[in-house]
């Protein structure tokens, strides 16, 4: 019995890690039609400022409590600087272009990124486990737990709520959704699809700078770190329904119970498990979990 | 028509906008190419700190100022210039690399990833290129085929695993379990394969308890070290390198897990000056090889450790010894083709006739080119169990093992080697 | 009667095989490679205009390259031309079973279904250690068509097979293009109902052009695996298909001589970066990715077609 609520505890921490990921590589699709590559590229700069930050207020002798603070400072700068400048100085000189040229477009500013995080902090990794070792641990059976995990479980759902209320309780939230359903329609509707346009990518790029921040105390900060997390939120996204937040939750839930299961009962596929999970949920639901339906176009 | 003037004027400018940049690389003194990962997730633990030991070695070599039996100047007298080149990309990536860097070059020292070996291997035999394999670890090279422009100055990671093997059970002969984390890709299969057989070999009847195989550079390991923790097994196994081996580290600490098991991490040298005071004690550090803080005490491992330390701010770690390794290896050939031919540059069939079955010194000790028909090197193996005292790493309990009890002889594959209960032929 | 595109691939393909001889093997083995992953590119481009984008396309590079290397490692085949043969009919028959559930996908679904099963192949080869897992394996070849290659002329065979091929492959997709099927694929992608209320099969037209994408990215993984003499898992890795999409892209899809100049170009910038910007290769990369989006926006291609016109 302990042993299956190991693989539910490990893989609720995995999915948490997953959501935040997603959320904003799922807001970004939905509104802009964008596939954002370059989610993995700022997603390891949120990291790498976040080490940077928590080093520099360590050094300088400060309480360590504040690092937590240092965390929310690197998220929230990647988001302001990073967003708008790719916003404004590049993806708006694209739109109206195809869906598959901006995606490449993204994944040149990847490229891009990932020779200026070599050049800006080196090659050799960077940690900070301040954050992650200074709230003790707790048990569970013979299993023991760092504090930190209940942060990013609740920083996972912080976030998701904070989303989802913006979204369907705010004025900016709903012209949001009016722009996901129908673009050319909420314009005429007098919408500033522009603006939209500017604050969703800022707030799926800070999105991204979270899970780094939050994941940076757990792991080395190390060149090459967001490659692997961009298919795995795609996937994770896919599998949920694109442009769903709900979607993003559900497919991260999924997607980390079902690694965390074969983890533990079977680790000879753990391989194959999240490729496998998103091939069956599109044979079985081709559009994701949480799809709408599309009008035909005649 | 005009179109077709147009596509044709294109096609040319291409193809001699490359040839010019070929000819512009005039043969000079004696150039060597070196190929090792400047960017990836490999870059950082191997490919700089070997780029870094070639840095140190050249110019150093090339003023004249290493301590003997290295003190001539650059090879035999004649200035040697580098020219580097990144390994990071797929294997396809690396051969046409490697094809255009062997006309700028008179040989190569290069290549960490095993696949890039294998493929490289057979693309230096048809272009007549002497290239030296410096870091990788599959025992398949020389294994499977028969090289006469390939070397390789280090041994095998087969010596790693059993090398592992042998010091567990001599640290713990009442060993009963063991256990393994590696990544899921040739090097951490091979190596718990290797490590699994020998094990068993040496203490038959011992329990496996789990081997986890998370994906390469995961990053997240939560749910393996979950496993682990209550798998209860005395030994865990692993040959994590880079970032993944770092955040094993940091997420396994806290929970405990090196305390309930003793785990061996077969490259964690390579972090011990990272990570320093977040090693737990007790770990068992390996080095791939007589390393670093393993390797035994000589001049020119003073001379390297002093110098290299100097330079980056940091020692030198098992990649930049390998690399040492491969260049003064060459070296030796070099000089000793050049004496062998009256004092004149020697030719390439000089430097191979002379590097078979080479004997030489190195910052790591003794290298012989024992197996692989004096193309594979063979070399002791050193493990020691980490402990912190006033809060600086130390390495305790050191323990070496000669080249033979951990490397097959020439001819064996390693496999059966280990299978054969490693008879020494 | 023939046509431009015709003349133009006729008259690069007489001259890179007339200057092949003179040629440093470096430079064939570059041009061979980028006229190998050219015909991937090659397949993608029919499936982009059907309207079609595939992220799994390394799937049957990577078969292609397996079936070839298979004969020679498993059943001691080494004439290139029955593995080049291996190498179109593995991924064909595979194509056909997978086509017949793809073939109902579209947009970014049919990319992302096509990515999820070549990541399962390539965990599936990762497993495999009997055929090396990662490190892969290599490949011999000692003759074509039952005779023997000379030492050291496999690289100028391997390029002449490779320029014939995709001379060959350019022509009948030309054809085809301009063929009644051809032209239904534009259709499609501009409007499926209509196509459909023509009463032509939309299925039937996307199948058979996955297909024949996926038999052009077999016999360019198949000359890929012949010229490099080796192969690995990453052919299947997403990164790879990925790098063929952007090709694609880069490329145009106007014209099927095209790809094959959008490879060229593309491994022509790669190597001068590698070579004089080693830590900045990829930075390099992606700005020149960005100037050819920004400033061709109907591919490299728009370099002739754009001055033709003007002309």
């Amino acid at each position: 019995m302990s042993d299956l609520l190991a693989v539910v505890i490990d893989g609720i921490i995995y999915s948490s890690w997953l959501f935040i990921m997603a959320a904003g590589l799922t807001l970004i699709y939905g509104v802009m039609k964008i596939l954002n590559i370059a989610h993995g590229s700022l997603y390891a700069l949120g990291a790498y400022l976040s080490a940077s930050l928590v080093g520099w207020w360590l050094a300088g002798g400060h309480d360590p409590y504040g690092s937590y603070a240092m965390l929310a400072a690197a998220a929230l700068l990647v988001g302001l600087v990073m967003g708008p400048l790719l916003e404004r100085g590049l993806l708006r000189l694209m739109y109206g272009r195809d869906e598959v040229v901006l995606l490449l477009i993204t994944y040149a500013v990847f490229l891009i990124l990932e020779d200026v995080i070599k050049l800006v902090w080196g090659v050799d990794s960077l940690y900070v486990s301040q954050p992650y070792d200074l709230l003790g641990n707790f048990d569970i059976g013979e299993l023991s737990y760092p504090v930190y995990n209940v942060v990013l479980v609740g920083s996972a759902v912080v976030t998701g709520a904070a989303i989802a209320w913006a979204l369907h309780s705010t004025r900016h939230g709903k012209m949001l959704l009016a722009v996901i359903h129908d673009r050319e329609v909420s314009g005429a509707m007098g919408v500033n699809v522009d603006r939209v346009y500017l604050v969703t990518f800022t707030v799926g790029t800070m999105l991204a700078a979270i899970g780094g921040a939050v994941t940076a105390p757990t792991l080395a900060v190390s060149a090459g770190m967001g490659v692997e997390v961009i298919v795995l939120s795609f996937a994770v996204v896919v599998i949920g329904g694109l442009g769903s937040l709900g979607g993003a939750a559900l497919g991260a839930l999924i997607v980390g119970l079902v690694r965390s299961a074969a983890v533990h009962y079977w680790p000879a596929v753990e391989l194959f498990s999240v490729y496998s999970v998103m091939a069956m949920v599109l044979i079985a639901r081709p559009k994701g979990l949480f799809s709408t339906a599309e009008a035909r176009r005649i | 028509m005009k179109q077709l003037v147009r596509v044709w004027l294109c096609t040319a400018f291409a193809v001699f906008g490359m040839t010019a940049v070929a000819i512009a690389q005039a043969q000079q003194p004696l150039k060597i190419g070196i190929v090792t990962f400047l960017s990836g997730p490999a870059a950082g633990p191997f490919g700089v700190p070997a780029r870094n030991a070639a840095e140190v070695l050249f110019e150093n070599l090339n003023a004249g100022k290493l301590p003997a039996p290295y003190a001539t100047k650059g090879f035999g007298g004649a200035t040697v210039e580098i020219a580097f080149v990144d390994e990071a990309g797929p294997a396809t990536k690396q051969v046409a690399d490697f094809r255009n860097l062997a006309q700028r070059v008179d040989l190569v020292i290069g290549y960490v990833s095993s696949g890039n070996c294998l493929a490289i291997a057979p693309v230096a035999e048809e272009l007549n290129k002497l290239t030296v394999f410096f870091d990788c670890g599959t025992p398949r090279i020389f294994e499977d085929a028969t090289y006469k422009y390939v070397f390789r100055t280090h041994p095998t990671a087969t010596m790693d695993s059993v090398g592992a093997a042998l010091y567990v059970l001599d640290r713990n002969p009442k060993l009963k379990s063991i256990a393994g984390l590696n990544q899921n890709y040739a090097w951490g299969q091979d190596s718990w394969n290797d490590f699994e057989a020998a094990v068993k070999m040496l203490k038959p009847g011992i329990e496996v308890k789990t081997s986890q195989m998370p994906k390469l550079f995961a990053g997240q390991f939560g749910a393996e070290i979950s496993t682990l923790l209550s798998s209860n097994s005395d030994v865990i196994h692993s040959s994590f390198w880079g970032g993944d081996l770092e955040a094993l580290i940091l997420q396994a600490g806290p929970r405990n897990l090196f305390k309930k098991s003793t785990v061996v991490l077969t490259t964690g040298e390579t972090v011990m000056f990272r990570l320093g005071d977040k090693i737990p004690d007790g770990t068992v550090i390996g080095a791939r090889g007589m390393h670093g803080v393993l390797a035994p005490a000589s001049e020119l491992n003073k001379w390297f450790r002093a110098e290299y330390l100097a330079r980056y701010q940091v020692p030198p770690v098992y990649p930049s010894y390998h690399m040492a390794q491969a260049i003064l290896g060459t070296k030796t050939a070099y000089e000793k083709a050049q004496a062998a031919n009256g004092g004149n540059a020697p030719t390439q069939d000089q430097i191979i006739a002379a590097f078979e079955n080479l004997t030489y010194e190195s910052p790591s000790g003794k290298v012989q080119l024992a197996i692989g028909k004096g193309h594979q090197a063979v070399q002791g193996t050193a493990y020691g169990t980490s402990k912190l005292v006033k809060g600086q790493l130390t390495i305790t309990n050191i323990k070496s093992y000669p080249p033979e009890k951990v490397n097959p002889p020439d001819g064996v594959k390693s496999e059966d080697w280990i299978k054969s209960g490693f008879k020494s032929k | 009667m023939m046509d431009h595109t015709l003349r133009v691939l006729l008259g690069v393909a007489a001259l890179l095989l007339a200057g092949l001889p003179f040629m440093p093997q470096w430079l064939a083995f570059l041009i061979t490679l980028a006229l190998a992953r050219g015909l991937v590119v090659l397949g993608l481009v029919l499936l982009m205009r059907t309207g079609l984008v595939s992220f799994g396309q390394g799937l049957y590079y990577c078969l292609g390259a397996y079936a070839a290397a298979l004969l020679d490692h498993a059943a001691g085949i080494h004439d290139a031309a029955l593995m080049l043969l291996a190498a179109l009919l593995v991924p064909v028959v595979v194509a056909l079973v997978l086509g017949l559930l793809l073939a109902s996908y579209r947009g970014i679904f049919f990319a992302m279904l096509s990515l999820a099963f070549s990541m399962i192949v390539f965990g599936l080869l990762i497993k495999t250690s009997a055929l090396g897992s990662s490190d892969g394996f290599n490949v011999a070849t000692r003759s074509i068509f039952g005779i023997a290659i000379a030492d050291g002329y496999n690289g100028r065979v391997f390029m002449a097979a490779t320029v014939i091929l995709s001379g060959i492959a350019a022509g009948a997709l030309h054809h085809y293009l301009n063929s009644h099927l051809g032209r239904l694929s534009a259709a499609i992608r501009d409007n499926e109902l209509r196509v459909e209320y023509l009463g032509a099969s939309v299925r039937n037209v996307v199948h058979l052009n996955y297909v024949i994408a996926a038999a052009l990215g077999g016999i360019g993984g198949g000359l890929t695996a012949l010229a490099v003499g080796h192969i690995d898992p990453d052919m299947a890795y997403w990164t790879t298909s990925g790098e063929f999409v952007f090709v694609a892209v880069l490329s145009g899809t106007g014209n099927v001589l095209a790809p094959f100049f959008g490879s060229v170009i593309f491994e022509a910038i790669r190597t001068l970066a590698n070579q004089y910007a080693p830590n900045i290769w990829q930075m390099t990369l992606g700005l020149a990715m960005l100037a050819i989006i920004m400033f061709l926006p109907a591919g490299l291609w728009a370099l002739f077609r754009r001055k033709t016109r003007a002309a």
